[in-house]
């Protein structure tokens, strides 16, 4: 059933909240620290062990493919309730602030790409989110 | 007669969204292919417009969560708001390879602590030249080239006065719309085509929403890949901005 992909999302997201808020408090910062990054894990490792199992069916994935494929719109609506007044009210110093910061980091990006191997990379062709083939259920 | 439609349309937020931002996704893609072509991502016009529909939205407010100010289209405000951006960022894991996630450890870590280091020395830079001296402005304005979460986050723990507060905000805004609008057109230039630059994208950028927009309209198998670096930014930001650096700001400047 598709809720069931959709409750396995649910269940990976709020482990991932949970334990996310509790490293902030655990640290003592105001901030959910890697809450994300412990879903996106979590997920990953149920996905491979269900679909191990034979267990995530067709409709199964459909509730995960959903929820990834309105990953796009969503971030437009995220665009449409940004604080866009207040950066345009900040002025030059904001402004040069944020710029010089975004520039000075995309150089960055190709020499912290040079620290450490270089063999494991290899490019993903660009397309829409797609489930891995081998993902498909019995 | 009009008065019902507004009101429909008010109690029915999240659903009033979706068809917002449908015709949005619309419009973007038949602009993408009509006038460019293709060359320019529908996706990134998409983004475009959302953030011009945010800035008409702030200006009739006065409010600070642009067009989901306006009554009518609250529901834009839960539809993009944290809990189901960082739920479809989950999900779009579905189809990611786990071998290329292992990888992310060491280099995650570098680009995540340049990625705090660099902007706030950025940040304290440009503070600086516009004629401030005292650390606690030049740490507040600091952070908030981290993101715009950190900034007022240290700006309060420390305490920094409020037209600090909002300069610290409005460069970590201009700083995540700036990754969202020129992510796209860096991306080959800079390799970010692979998983593990996305990760050392993720976590040297750091602003979530500037990843998640700039990675939407450039290739969406690799927001996985960037959430994982982008996800921790903001929180180690908010550890190191009121404590070490402003410390060491406070030994340069003090």
């Amino acid at each position: 059933m598709v809720i069931y992909g959709v409750a396995l999302l649910s269940f990976a997201y709020l482990a991932g909240q949970i334990l996310g808020d509790l490293l902030g408090k655990l640290i003592g910062v105001k901030a959910n620290v890697g809450g994300v990054g412990i879903s996106i894990f979590l997920l990953l490792l149920l996905i491979e062990y269900f679909t191990k199992k034979g267990k995530l069916n067709i409709p199964s994935q459909e509730g995960l493919k959903f929820w990834g494929a309105m990953y796009i719109p969503i971030v437009v609506a995220m665009a449409a309730q940004q604080n866009v007044m207040a950066a345009v009210k900040g002025g030059p110093l904001a402004l040069l602030a944020g710029v010089i910061t975004v520039i000075i980091m995309f150089l960055l990006i190709p020499l912290l790409d040079k620290v450490g191997k270089k063999e494991d990379r290899h490019d993903l062709e660009e397309e829409l989110i797609e489930p891995n083939l081998e993902l498909k259920a019995k | 007669m009009l008065e019902v439609v507004f009101n429909s349309l008010m109690n029915n937020g999240l659903i009033t969204a979706f068809a917002v931002i449908g015709i949005t996704m619309y419009i973007s893609h038949f602009i993408s292919s009509r006038f460019t072509k293709g060359r320019v991502h529908g996706s990134a016009i998409a983004i475009l417009i959302g953030l011009v529909l945010a800035y008409f939205g702030g200006l009739n407010t006065g409010g600070e969560k642009g067009l989901a100010d306006i009554t009518m289209f609250s529901g834009i405000g839960l539809m993009g708001g944290g809990m189901l951006r960082d739920f479809a960022i989950v999900a779009t894991v579905f189809g990611a390879r786990f071998e290329e996630l292992k990888k992310v450890g060491l280099i995650g870590l570098i680009s995540l602590l340049v990625g705090t280091v660099v902007p706030f020395i950025v940040g304290v830079t440009v503070a600086l030249a516009f004629g401030y001296n005292d650390p606690v402005s030049l740490t507040t304005i600091g952070a908030g080239a981290i993101t715009y979460i950190v900034g007022p986050v240290t700006g309060a723990a420390i305490g920094a006065n409020s037209t600090v507060m909002a300069l610290s905000i409005a460069a970590g805004v201009i700083k995540s719309i700036t990754v969202m609008l020129t992510t796209p057109y860096m991306a080959k230039f800079v390799g970010l085509t692979n998983p593990r630059t996305a990760v050392i994208f993720g976590g040297a950028m750091g602003t979530a929403s500037g990843v998640a927009g700039g990675l939407a309209a450039t290739n969406p198998k690799l927001v996985p890949y960037g959430a994982m670096g982008a996800t921790f930014h903001t929180g180690i930001g908010c550890l190191l901005c009121p404590s070490v650096l402003f410390l060491v700001t406070k030994f340069i400047f003090g």
